[in-house]
């Protein structure tokens, strides 16, 4: 009889010394569920991130800005892809993951429950959203699981595109007239927290993380990820020529590192719960995109057996 | 400036734009993953293909106006684009099957506009070529696939080629721009067009099992701007910052 005591001591010296774990490789069911969880709420963030752009695909300003919104939201669909398919290796179906989403079970980053009402969210959810998931998928291009940590490494470097084309957008906004300043400080102040909710709760809060850090999978801890993103933003808001709707903002000379203001967790907890200004429109276009689909779907099964037939029918004549 | 060349520059980046906006509409509610993604791909090769038109365009004009100007500020009866391409998406067969007669017209056109007198539309047209002969065979893949599928499937998709048969004629039909064009020896013969376009749509219906539609009262206008009420309303979408905020760079 296998120990599994023994495998688990195993298991847990190749992640010390930074061996990956490879999907036919034994592993705890923990760690394998802990996985599925992460990786598919990854995936489905991607696809339901798809939509708060996609808003602004007919109104985009220019062609150029057009077909570059375009190009963006189609690699988070081709994220969404990898991801998926990162997933299978552990055992399970990506349309089994995708019936969890719509049927509520599994979660999406909460940050997508807000709406996109203007140009200039366009370019801050780029710089700040894209930029805040910079921060961990960075991290998780490490992570020990190694399709995973392969899918992020792909993923990243489309990301940090992304976030620039953001960036420049804001940066065409504010060299612009007063109204497009307008709109730029207002997307800021509508988009800073809710980035910062990205980073999940405070550490002393988190329930997953301290396992997720040993296994390797998690290698910084949510309140340092957010530190490190307040760090790195602040200098650029400051070329923007914007302020950052936070009065407890200031470089703290001895800790080296912004301070910040409180986040509303309440806030954070409610859209978690579904109560986001938008979590119900997001579903509801899953669902539909989905429901409607269901049927093409169909079409292309029945007639891949219909082609499978013929083509046993004639080499059976022949 | 050669105001026939222009016109003709105009009337092919209308058809590029249009249909590539209905089909952009489709990204992050495709069916599946994989078809939203192919879409959006097809959205992106149009809206490229009339970028590179509406800079030539505005070149031949050579008024200072730019590619945005061009398709931002022309208002709706400025528009010479076919009436089939601002048809709704409707479901995803209504989608395919718009595609499908817009490709295998776009297809023999791009071929045919490669030996144009004109070298800068010849080169547009051979790169285009290489994207819309993609876009037929993801047409005519899905319309066999829908219409030998299920039943549901079939039924759903000979009806949206019932609806959009009568906006089909209209790609045939040359307007004065088409017909000056040609004996510029800048434009392309439509009537070879549609030879082509003939035996594709057979071929592939019969493989499909779909009925061919009869030819009843067939729609036009669009090549001379005389729109159906839809254009409007993706023009109101398209143009709505550049008109709320004009003069502004993006």
């Amino acid at each position: 009889m296998v120990d599994i005591t023994s495998l688990e001591k195993k298991f847990q010296e190749r992640i010390d010394s930074e061996i990956k774990i490879e999907p036919k490789d034994w592993m705890p069911d923990a760690y394998r569920k802990t996985l599925i969880r992460q990786i598919s709420q990854h995936a489905h963030s991607e696809i339901v991130g798809m939509l708060p752009e996609g808003n602004w695909i007919t109104r985009a300003p220019s062609l150029r800005r057009k077909v570059a919104l375009l190009a963006k939201i189609q690699d988070e669909a081709g994220h969404g892809l990898y991801l998926y398919s990162a997933c299978e290796t552990l055992g399970v179906e990506r349309e089994d993951l995708i019936d969890q989403l719509h049927s509520g079970k599994a979660k999406y980053s909460s940050i997508f429950n807000y709406p996109s009402t203007t140009w200039a969210d366009i370019g801050a959810i780029g710089w700040l959203v894209d930029g805040a998931a910079i921060m961990n998928q960075v991290m998780l291009c490490r992570t020990s699981y190694g399709p995973y940590s392969r899918a992020m490494v792909r993923i990243c470097k489309e990301e940090s595109f992304h976030q620039r084309q953001g960036y420049e957008i804001l940066l065409t906004l504010s060299r612009g007239s007063e109204e497009q300043k307008a709109m730029l400080q207002d997307a800021v102040n509508r988009w800073w927290w809710p980035s910062l909710m990205m980073f999940g709760p405070n550490d002393k809060d988190s329930t997953h993380s301290a396992q997720s850090m040993k296994w390797k999978i998690k290698r910084k801890s949510n309140d340092e990820l957010r530190q490190q993103f307040v760090d790195i933003t602040v200098g650029q808001a400051k070329v923007l020529g914007i302020t950052l709707p936070d009065p407890d903002l200031k470089w703290n000379e001895e800790r080296g590192h912004y301070d910040f203001g409180e986040i509303d967790w309440e806030e954070f907890w409610n859209v978690v719960k579904g109560n986001g200004p938008c979590n119900r429109e997001r579903m509801a276009a899953r669902k539909k995109a989905a429901a409607e689909g269901q049927w093409v779907k169909d079409a292309a099964i029945a007639y891949a057996e219909k082609q499978r037939k013929r083509k046993t029918e004639t080499s059976r004549v022949a | 400036m050669n105001q026939t060349l222009l016109n003709y520059i105009l009337q092919i980046a209308d058809n590029s734009l249009i249909l590539g906006s209905r089909i952009s509409e489709w990204c992050g509610h495709g069916p599946v993953l994989e078809q939203d993604i192919a879409l959006t791909n097809i959205a992106l090769d149009l809206i490229g293909q009339a970028r590179s038109l509406f800079q030539y365009a505005a070149e031949v004009e050579g008024q200072g106006r730019t590619e945005d100007d061009l398709a931002y500020l022309r208002i709706a009866r400025e528009y010479r684009n076919v009436l089939l391409v601002e048809q709704p998406n409707g479901h995803f067969g209504t989608t395919i099957a718009r595609q499908f007669l817009f490709d295998a017209y776009h297809y023999p056109f791009y071929k045919a506009l490669m030996n144009s007198k004109d070298e800068t539309l010849a080169a547009i047209a051979e790169k285009s070529l290489k994207e819309v002969t993609y876009h037929l065979r993801f047409s005519s893949e899905w319309m066999i696939r829908l219409g030998d599928g299920t039943d549901e499937s079939h039924e759903k998709v000979q009806n949206a080629l019932y609806d959009l048969w009568p906006y089909t004629s209209e790609l045939f039909v040359p307007s004065e721009t088409d017909n000056s064009a040609l004996e510029m020896g800048i434009g392309v013969d439509l009537s070879e067009v549609k030879n082509f376009w003939n035996e594709k749509v057979d071929e592939i219906l019969k493989i499909a099992t779909l009925e061919k539609p009869q030819d009843g009262w067939m729609q036009s206008g669009g090549k001379q701007g005389k729109h159906s009420e839809h254009l409007g309303f993706i023009l109101a979408e398209m143009q709505y910052l550049q008109r709320t905020y004009p003069g502004q760079e993006w």
